[in-house]
């Protein structure tokens, strides 16, 4: 079974070829690069190909598959037409396969089904990844800000950081927002 | 008052101009829709959406929705069009050293002498065995037919002395630059990046090979529209509402501002307030030209789904080799363009409502007086470039 991932972040494209690999699909060509899309595929002639549904060269891929004739179907045809929960899920997930005509629905599912798996996960990682990096900042603004008014108000650490958390409450607003308007107001005045 | 969730996808185009207005201005609203704008990056990805549910309605270039229809490439699924987006918007953008060979860089000319002079160049570079390659947006869009049509008329064979391929509207300035195409035929905006960037130069705007060319269409999966009228009437009336403030130069300034916005085009405020006023940037370091009707967004009934429009697209698409021609699959293709909905939905708010459901294409020379069941409807001139007309009836002839 040869596979085609086409996805623009090469990050999640190596999450998805792990996963296909584990599950000992070897035959696996990753696909990242605009440049000579259509003729790599056309070269490596996979018999599923994953491509993220972001991605704008699903229209060309299409356009492949319709002259071509070589690859064809999109998800909608080996799955049972009526079992809409298994499109809903790709699509949920944000992604599409194409598949050569006359496979066994069952092997091409496994491989969906691993794929949507992959595509959720890589999502969850991204959002915890992107939560940590935002918490990280936050952290950093605040122990800059404590700095700050330690520095001009001449108080020690535990004050800087009352009085910080005192004008949230009063505002309403989280301990890093007041962090980093009492930041930018310091950089706009020139650290007067 | 609770609101009616409609979900409607798009792709990042001037011409999604009326969803992302009627949500906007509040004209879905109004008519009781939380409206929400889902934004795509392709063609068929939009279709997936409305295909498994995750949209409700779509903005879609018109082709796609009767090859949907008729099961191209996927399996069948009918699409109904009750309202058409927009008409035309499109242009024919060549490398600038092509493009120097055909016309007068800088400003519209005489498509008919660029095309015969087009004619040339592609056949010298067919038999030097290096075809011209020509990107359009989508195998099933207007933008195809469109170019195809006028290659034709012009003496080049779209089948065999160039070669048209699909390229992602977002990549085509870069494929231009990298000769990987050498002539993109595209939407707004972008053929003014293309030019921008110096990559490419305008030769030809697609309301000079059809000055009413059908393009992006409200579809509809054909059993929800009609077990949902309730729903889907009143987004047509919050869209109708829409394109009366996008030919209003008055909100000119608000219009551009929303469309240029992150979760819409992400793109030039100037670029887009350009293509409403019916300005083409022709080329890099060139003043931008009117051309009348450029974008036809709502005037003259445009937002009327003519069934003869449909039935045009049918007749370019077996041009093309896409579907082979019969009898039944032209009755499809027609029954897909809905105006008994358009006329059920805009009727009460007093749009003006075309008596026929088909018409003439290209038949009408100057201003003419249409006749019409509620308002009054002077349609103006819809020629094609080479003054042929379209017949739905005789089509029929050839089918048989």
């Amino acid at each position: 079974m040869r596979i085609a991932v086409i996805d623009e972040s090469p990050a999640r494209a190596a999450v998805i070829r792990e996963g296909l690999e584990a599950s000992g699909l070897s035959k696996i060509l990753v696909l990242s690069e605009r440049i000579g899309l259509v003729s790599r595929i056309e070269e490596f002639a996979p018999d599923v190909i994953l491509i993220d549904l972001e991605n704008p060269q699903r229209d060309e891929l299409e356009e492949l598959f319709a002259v071509s004739r070589a690859l064809a179907r999109p998800v909608a045809m080996f799955v049972d037409q009526t079992d809409d929960a298994a499109m809903e899920a790709a699509i949920d997930a944000g992604v599409s396969a194409y598949v050569v005509d006359g496979l066994k629905a069952e092997r091409i599912r496994a491989i969906v089904d691993l794929a949507i798996k992959r595509f959720n996960a890589f999502a969850r990682l991204k959002s915890e990844l992107a939560e940590a990096r935002s918490a990280l900042a936050e952290r950093k603004a605040v122990d800059a800000a404590k700095t700050l008014l330690m520095k001009k108000r001449g108080i020690d650490e535990p004050a800087a950081y009352a009085l910080l958390r005192k004008s949230a409450m009063d505002s309403g607003r989280k301990i890093a927002e007041v962090a980093d308007a009492l930041l930018t107001a310091d950089k706009l005045m020139g650290g007067l | 008052m609770n609101l009616n969730l409609v979900r409607l996808g798009f792709l990042p185009l001037v011409d999604a101009a009326l969803p992302i207005l009627a949500r906007e201005l509040g004209f879905a609203e109004a008519e009781g829709l939380d409206l929400r704008l889902v934004r795509d990056m392709s063609w068929a990805t939009v279709q997936d959406r409305l295909l498994y549910g995750h949209s409700d309605a779509a903005h879609m270039v018109a082709p796609l929705a009767i090859a949907t229809t008729l099961g191209l490439g996927r399996p069948a699924v009918p699409l109904s069009v009750p309202f058409v987006l927009g008409l035309n918007g499109n242009a024919i953008t060549l490398r600038p050293d092509l493009a120097a060979q055909v016309t007068e860089i800088g400003g519209p000319g005489d498509i008919r002498t660029i095309g015969t002079r087009f004619a040339e160049l592609a056949k010298a570079r067919r038999d030097a065995g290096e075809k011209l390659r020509l990107g359009v947006v989508h195998r099933y869009s207007s933008h195809n037919y469109m170019l195809r049509y006028w290659l034709r008329g012009t003496g080049t064979d779209p089948q065999s002395d160039v070669e048209i391929v699909t390229i992602a509207p977002p990549f085509a300035a870069d494929a231009l630059a990298s000769a990987e195409v050498d002539g993109i035929c595209v939407g707004a905006p972008w053929n003014s990046v293309a030019v921008e960037q110096g990559a490419g130069v305008v030769i030809a705007t697609t309301s000079q090979i059809w000055q009413r060319g059908v393009e992006k269409v409200l579809a509809v999966k054909q059993v929800r529209l009609e077990a949902e009228l309730e729903l889907f009437e009143p987004l047509m009336r919050a869209l109708y509402r829409a394109g009366e403030a996008f030919v209003d130069p008055e909100k000119l300034d608000v219009i551009t501002t929303i469309m240029a916005r992150p979760e819409y085009l992400d793109g030039s405020a100037d670029a887009i307030r350009r293509v409403i006023q019916d300005k083409v940037l022709f080329a890099k370091s060139y003043p931008s030209v009117r051309i009348p009707d450029f974008m036809f967004q709502h005037r003259e009934a445009a937002n009327f789904p003519w069934v003869s429009q449909a039935a045009w697209l049918y007749a370019q698409m077996a041009e093309a080799g896409h579907v082979v021609p019969s009898l039944p699959q032209y009755q499809l293709a027609q029954g897909v363009f809905r105006p008994d909905i358009y006329r059920s939905a805009l009727g009460p708010i007093g749009a003006t409502l075309p008596g026929a459901s088909s018409k003439l294409e290209g038949g009408i020379s100057g201003p003419t007086g249409v006749g019409s069941i509620q308002g009054r409807l002077i349609l103006s001139a819809d020629s094609f470039f080479d003054g042929q007309s379209f017949d739905p009836e005789a089509f029929i002839k050839l089918l048989k």
